[in-house]
């Protein structure tokens, strides 16, 4: 990717520097400000997706690192996500922590899970680790159904709401303000670490495992390390998650979720930090889409046909992705980018 | 070749077998300093083998490998890395996803210390330690002429400059001893001249011109070469060891081995009492 003409670097810190031009600048906050700005403009029910999509954006980081960076497919992400969400919800409703000392326990306890279903990534690759976090994830929700006596089993728990010196987060405003300023430490935190020294030894490990051990990447502890980053960012979501329905059932973690998340991945462009994003937001949209076009659907043809709407319709997408553009919306949004770069002399 | 020179790399009678085929029988070498070793010989005479013994994706049945004093012998590959010892491949084996800076960058990886905690943070350490072994992965572009690919990603790269970054890559581990397995294999006389330029001058040290890279200042002093374009051997090897399915038949210096009689029957098989051959 060429700089702007005219921009030249000096230094190698600015040659790393993410944001390199006044305009990138300009544009990061302009962004920044228009998303904080957003419960200004909108009402209770954006505000809602919105949060969602943060919420999403978190864990989606954290499959992207594991996934996406270091090709350890994992199909759990939404058992972790379970993880980390309970064991913030049994922290602050049974033993009265306050979320914020219990947001950090929940990351770590999924990280620690993680790492744990992680070990047979050692041995097994592919398909087959796929089969494992498949088997993480049905082994997570089981534990958690048993346990009836801690985690009210099926019947779910009450969760209370995060509260911070007497102010609680309860309109749907203050909420999305707390996951949009996570979701934008959990976008920095990944960008840097794929642009140092551990990224680059996940993008080693996943396109070429051999030379990555002969150029001295240890394989065991790094493989385990993209597991727990991984967890650990399934499990902040997965907190937020709770905290913020003020419920938790295992229900909000169903298997389909994990292939959801995967799917999001697809959408955006694996081993991109920005199609996370993109992918997040633009199948989150596509819900929305959908219970839009559902109910006119269900009055001009059938019911049958709007109920499924929304399976089909992300099928649709993801499949039509994996035969068009593989590398997803990053990297058309790469060919933007570089094509006004040199617009209107396209040579 | 003086005797005074210490042992870098030693290998013990070295036996390493796939089920019933005997890949190495009883193999014995040793590199010194200051000493490029060319290890030759027809297909599948255990040449790599021997590569692969040492990095440590091999397991031998039998005898020790020994390197500055230490038995490496089954340790594993990464271990073998971090005491400096590099490797390029037969079949280019790059991180085909990463661009070229940043495959020379992930190959720091032994040299650095920055753990993914402080890299999420960036600002501080992390900053620092990147800026710091850029410059050296800087000098190594420079040094093997690949400014102009500093950016592209290496999977798009044409067959003879992606052999040219495996090389910086192995380069930038900082290595005491280089493997090069078939530096030159599939390349056209220019692209072969051009590397074993880079393999000599890598080899004796370009001194002040690139003070931020000690391998590149000082040189790497011991390389073991497994090449079959005779002509490259023979030129720049200091003393060349023969293998033939899997036993080493001839040691000694490229005059030495060019008269062995042992050497030309492998090469060009025994002429019988008919003459056929």
């Amino acid at each position: 990717m060429g700089l702007p003409s005219g921009t030249f670097n000096q230094g190698y810190a600015q040659d790393m520097a993410i944001f390199r031009t006044r305009t990138q600048w300009v544009m990061l906050f302009a962004f920044l400000i228009l998303l904080f700005a957003c419960p200004l403009f909108f009402g209770d029910r954006i505000l809602t997706v919105l949060t969602i999509i943060g919420i999403s954006i978190i864990s989606v980081h954290g499959l992207n690192i594991l996934t996406g960076y270091c090709n350890q497919i994992s199909m759990g992400h939404a058992g972790f996500m379970a993880v980390g969400a309970y064991t913030s919800a049994l922290l602050t409703a049974k033993l009265d922590f306050s979320f914020w000392a219990a947001l950090p326990c929940a990351a770590l306890a999924a990280g620690i899970v993680g790492i744990i279903f992680g070990l047979p990534s050692l041995r097994v690759k592919g398909f087959y680790l796929i089969m494992a976090t498949v088997a993480a994830h049905f082994i997570i929700i089981w534990v958690i159904l048993q346990l009836y006596g801690v985690t009210g089993g099926a019947d779910g728990m009450a969760v209370p709401r995060p509260e911070i010196g007497g102010f609680v987060f309860k309109s749907k405003a203050s909420y999305f303000y707390l996951v949009m300023a996570i979701a934008c430490l959990g976008t920095f935190f990944a960008k840097n670490i794929v642009r140092t020294r551990a990224g680059r030894a996940f993008i080693a490990i996943r396109d070429n495992e051999l030379a990555a051990e002969v150029m001295g990447v240890n394989l065991w502890t790094y493989k385990l390390q993209a597991f727990f980053i991984g967890c650990v960012y399934a499990g902040v979501a997965g907190s937020l998650l709770v905290h913020y329905v003020a419920f938790a059932t295992t229900d909000q973690f169903p298997f389909m979720n994990s292939v959801w998340y995967l799917g999001m991945l697809i959408v955006g462009g694996m081993g991109s930090t920005m199609g996370v994003i993109f992918g997040a937001v633009s199948l989150k949209l596509l819900d929305e889409l959908v219970t839009v076009v559902g109910p006119i659907l269900a009055a001009a043809v059938s019911p049958q046909a709007a109920s499924s709407l929304g399976l089909i319709m992300r099928g649709l997408v993801i499949l039509l992705f994996l035969i068009f553009e593989p590398r997803g919306l990053a990297h058309r949004w790469q060919m933007v980018k570089s094509y006004y770069r040199l617009w209107p002399f396209s040579h | 070749m003086t005797t005074d020179q210490q042992v870098r790399l030693r290998i013990d009678n070295l036996s390493l077998s796939f089920g019933g085929v005997r890949a190495l029988i009883d193999v014995s070498l040793d590199i010194r300093d200051g000493e490029i070793l060319a290890i030759i010989g027809p297909n599948g005479a255990g040449k790599t083998c021997i590569l692969n013994c040492i990095n440590g994706f091999y397991k031998p049945q039998q005898g020790e490998i020994v390197y500055n004093g230490q038995k490496i012998t089954r340790m594993r590959p990464d271990k073998v890395a971090k005491l400096g010892i590099a490797r390029t491949f037969q079949n280019i084996e790059l991180y085909t996803g990463l661009t070229t800076q940043d495959n020379l960058m992930a190959a720091r990886h032994v040299l650095m210390k920055q753990n993914f905690i402080t890299g999420a943070l960036y600002f501080g350490w992390a900053h620092k330690e990147e800026i710091e072994h850029r410059r050296t992965v800087e000098e190594i572009i420079d040094f093997l002429e690949i400014e102009s690919i500093r950016k592209k990603v290496v999977g798009v790269l044409p067959y003879g400059l992606r052999k040219r970054v495996e090389l910086g890559r192995a380069l930038a581990l900082e290595p005491k001893v280089l493997l090069l397995d078939e530096p030159m294999a599939g390349m056209n006389l220019e692209e072969k001249e051009d590397i074993a330029r880079f393999i000599i001058d890598a080899f004796e040290g370009q001194g002040a011109t690139y003070p931020n890279t000690p391998v590149l200042r000082d040189g790497i002093k011991t390389i073991i070469l497994v090449e079959h374009d005779m002509g490259v051997v023979m030129g720049i090897a200091d003393r060349i060891i023969v293998l033939d399915f899997g036993r080493k038949i001839a040691e000694g210096t490229p005059a030495e081995i060019k008269a062995n009689p042992e050497v030309i029957k492998a090469y060009l098989g025994q002429e019988t009492e008919a003459g056929t051959g």
